[in-house]
């Protein structure tokens, strides 16, 4: 890779314009779980786009997010060459079309460099550098589309880019850099980074922080153990020390770098993963002291989406259940493996979302999650021990 | 039912301040020279006029509420427009009918903007929710990339061409040639047109206008108040409006008007054939042709033969925006929607600024406005009568 000129000024991170209504909030919601999802009208079924507040063909205000067809047409395409935005000036020429959904409504959106009048196309929501979704145009099938260059300012792709696994002698640490270097990326040697030791990580961050592009928290301590059979809270202290404050430690150090790489070429830096166990969403009562840790560190997470949202940087929050290692030998499987875990950062990496749940385990307590935090209280905690 | 005629309404005193491409005036500066000019033709004073209409997209926090207490005006008829391009057709039809029905005795139309090197950016960004929410995004290029869209469209759909739209900007810019406060004062060939920079493709630079700071002003009133006061004027004889037509069109190629013209051409007695001078809205060539065929001059997808066919120009067969329209004189934001009107007026009553179309009898003038989202949502026409 060529050096960078270290008297050149950094190219200031810019945003994509990232206003949006409460009610468009909906697709960058679903944008960020992965999914395609429009507004559909619950009274008479009708699709909308752009959101509304009341169906434009009924007036009926029970609007809900849906998984629609996300087939269409493109009517026209057009270059903008010349654009009002900072950032549209720095990436002109932009490829944008009018897509007729299959589904009813006419779509504008960013066109993937194939595709033109006439042709049939797969809509997608992505996330944009202001994390904010929009619409993308991707040809039918799944051919290679990572060279698009409109794509992959919409993704994290790690090809090319250069990756800091935290706790990389881990088997899950291991296998995540092993799958990042099979994504073409470039590994950099984090051997000795110790998450708990604060001058460690500073030293760490001197040394390199400054050419790390895509960081990924592999620091996995997830420990059995409630509250009252703990006996004390000199566990708890470790993993309070390891996954909560040891996220604040790379946040403080590696973050700022980070963020105001965000729009560096060739490689701008993209993103930051971070891995939970799902049971930070709600505790598992068997791991429960881990799970309050989870919960706190995935809401460092959150704050850490908006601090480094200024540089275009995209926080991952990869959730997962039962690991397969010491830890969880008493759990009945599924577990996940570290082979599985790598593929799905590294898939978290391409799509661009900013939630996915790893394994059968995680996306279950997921999806029963999103439909009522109440009831999964319930069911997790009726469980035999 | 029927709707009613307009008997002898008229309007007079058009006003257009001379444009500027940049003003360190408000729109509220714009909007009172304009107000100020068209009272001093009809020699009233503010406190003589009982209503007052107003579009501006720059006027900040303030309406034409405010400006009734900016400018002294003290209107039982009050109106804000807020629908661009088809405000002045808006404007003059609401006030036609307060006077008719006595509402109110002497209305005054006004729009006007300014123009800050940065204020057509803040505008595009915050324009409407739709816009903010699934427009403005997507490579933020305004309504150049809007129009992009309908224009490839268009072409790829009825064959026209680039040649085909130069023919309507370059004949506009021949007539801005002669009308005094045009921005554009340099004579536009076709070579020049079609290796114009592209703006966004297929639109390049001699098919955008120039947003600029500018007002323009009217008078609507009874015939016999316009002979007391001693002011030229022409009558009006129908108008027609329409917002959201064709909403189930995948994309725009036709709007309000094409629903709405029977109406027009029969309240005015007249058709297409009878029209002698033509102001369309014409923001982008693409939707001259669209006013072209969806008012009557020929049928859908015929406006590119019919430009091949017909001279354009204020001195040619067909005088179309005889002041050289929006594309040579420049978008005073709001005004652009008035400046037909303003011009019409002009021709109508023999006092053209520039080329004077020989003894004109009808005019039609048409207005478009708001890209809300993916098209213009805002239509309007009003045929004009010399008294």
């Amino acid at each position: 890779m060529k050096k960078r000129n270290p008297l050149a000024p950094l190219n200031p991170p810019l945003l994509p314009p990232s206003a949006r209504s409460r009610a468009a909030l909906g697709l960058t919601a679903a944008a960020a779980r992965g999914a395609f999802q429009l507004q559909v009208c619950t009274h008479c079924d009708a699709v909308q786009y752009p959101p509304r507040d009341v169906c434009h063909a009924c007036l009926c205000d029970a609007l809900v997010w849906r998984a629609v067809p996300d087939g269409g047409r493109v009517l026209a395409e057009t270059t903008v060459r010349i654009s009002a935005d900072p950032y549209f000036r720095t990436k002109a020429p932009w490829r944008v079309g009018m897509v007729a959904l299959d589904c009813g409504p006419s779509v504008i959106a960013h066109l993937h460099a194939d595709m033109g009048a006439g042709q049939r196309v797969r809509m997608s929501a992505r996330l944009d550098k202001s994390g904010q979704a929009v619409m993308l145009a991707l040809p039918e099938g799944s051919t290679d589309l990572s060279d698009d260059r409109q794509l992959r300012e919409l993704a994290c792709d790690p090809r090319g880019r250069r990756v800091l696994v935290t706790d990389i002698r881990s088997p899950f640490g291991c296998a995540i850099s092993r799958a990042m270097a099979d994504a073409g990326a470039q590994v950099l040697d984090g051997i000795g980074l110790d998450v708990t030791d604060t001058e460690n990580v500073r030293r760490a961050a001197g040394a390199y922080g400054g050419r790390v592009e895509i960081l990924v928290n592999t620091t996995l301590h997830i420990r059995p153990g409630g509250v009252i059979g703990r006996g004390d809270v000199v566990l708890a202290h470790e993993e309070i020390e390891t996954t909560q404050l040891g996220l604040m430690r790379l946040a403080q150090s590696f973050g700022p770098a980070l963020r105001g790489r965000g729009a560096e070429k060739p490689n701008a830096a993209c993103a930051w993963v971070n891995i939970f166990s799902v049971y930070g969403l709600i505790p598992d009562a068997a791991f429960g002291a881990a799970s309050a840790v989870h919960a706190a560190a995935l809401s460092l997470s959150r704050t850490l989406r908006a601090e480094l949202r200024a540089g275009g940087i995209r926080v991952i929050d990869v959730f997962v259940g039962p690991l397969d290692d010491v830890w969880h030998e008493a759990q009945p499987p599924p577990k996940v493996s570290p082979s599985q875990l790598a593929a799905a950062v590294v898939r978290a990496l391409r799509d661009g979302v900013e939630e996915v749940a790893v394994g059968d385990v995680a996306q279950d307590v997921l999806a029963r999650y999103r439909d009522d935090p109440k009831v999964l209280e319930r069911e997790l905690s009726g469980r035999p021990q | 039912m029927t709707r009613a005629a307009y008997q002898d309404i008229v309007l007079a005193a058009p006003v257009t301040v001379p444009y500027a491409r940049y003003s360190i005036h408000d729109a509220h500066w714009w909007i009172g020279r304009a107000l100020a000019e068209t009272l001093r033709i009809a020699g009233l004073r503010p406190r003589d006029i009982d209503g007052f209409a107003c579009s501006s997209f720059t006027l900040g926090a303030d309406t034409a509420v405010g400006l009734t207490q900016h400018f002294g005006l003290c209107p039982r008829h009050l109106d804000h427009i807020p629908m661009g391009g088809a405000a002045g057709i808006v404007a003059m039809r609401r006030a036609a009918r307060a006077v008719q029905a006595g509402d109110a005795e002497i209305v005054a139309c006004v729009a006007g903007d300014t123009n800050a090197p940065d204020s057509f950016r803040r505008m595009l960004s915050a324009f409407s929710r739709f816009s903010t929410d699934a427009t403005y995004p997507y490579g933020a290029g305004g309504p150049n990339m809007s129009f992009a869209l309908l224009t490839r469209n268009y072409m790829r759909t009825y064959g026209a061409t680039r040649e085909d739209f130069a023919r309507i900007c370059i004949s506009q810019r021949e007539n801005a040639l002669s009308f005094p406060h045009a921005l554009m004062k340099r004579p536009l060939t076709l070579d020049e047109y079609l290796a114009a920079r592209p703006i966004a493709d297929p639109v390049a630079l001699f098919d955008c206008v120039m947003p600029c700071a500018g007002s323009e002003a009217f008078l609507v009133m009874r015939e016999a108040t316009a002979r007391s006061l001693g002011v030229p004027f022409v009558t009006l004889r129908s108008t027609i409006e329409r917002h959201n037509a064709y909403a189930d069109d995948p994309i725009q190629y036709r709007a309000g008007w094409a629903m709405d013209r029977d109406e027009l051409y029969a309240m005015a007695g007249t058709t297409p054939d009878g029209i002698d001078i033509l102001q369309t809205y014409d923001d982008y060539p693409v939707i001259v042709m669209m006013q072209f065929e969806d008012l009557g001059f020929c049928g859908k997808g015929e406006a590119p033969a019919f430009v091949r066919a017909h001279d354009l120009r204020a001195t040619g067969e067909f005088p179309h925006n005889t002041s050289g329209g929006q594309l040579s004189v420049g978008q005073a934001g709001a005004a652009g929607g008035y400046l037909g009107i303003t011009e019409a007026i002009r021709q109508l009553t023999g006092g053209a600024l520039g080329v004077q179309v020989p003894d004109p009898h009808l005019a039609l003038v048409s207005g478009f406005g708001m890209i809300n989202y993916d098209r213009g949502l805002c239509t309007g026409a009003a045929i004009l009568a010399a008294p």
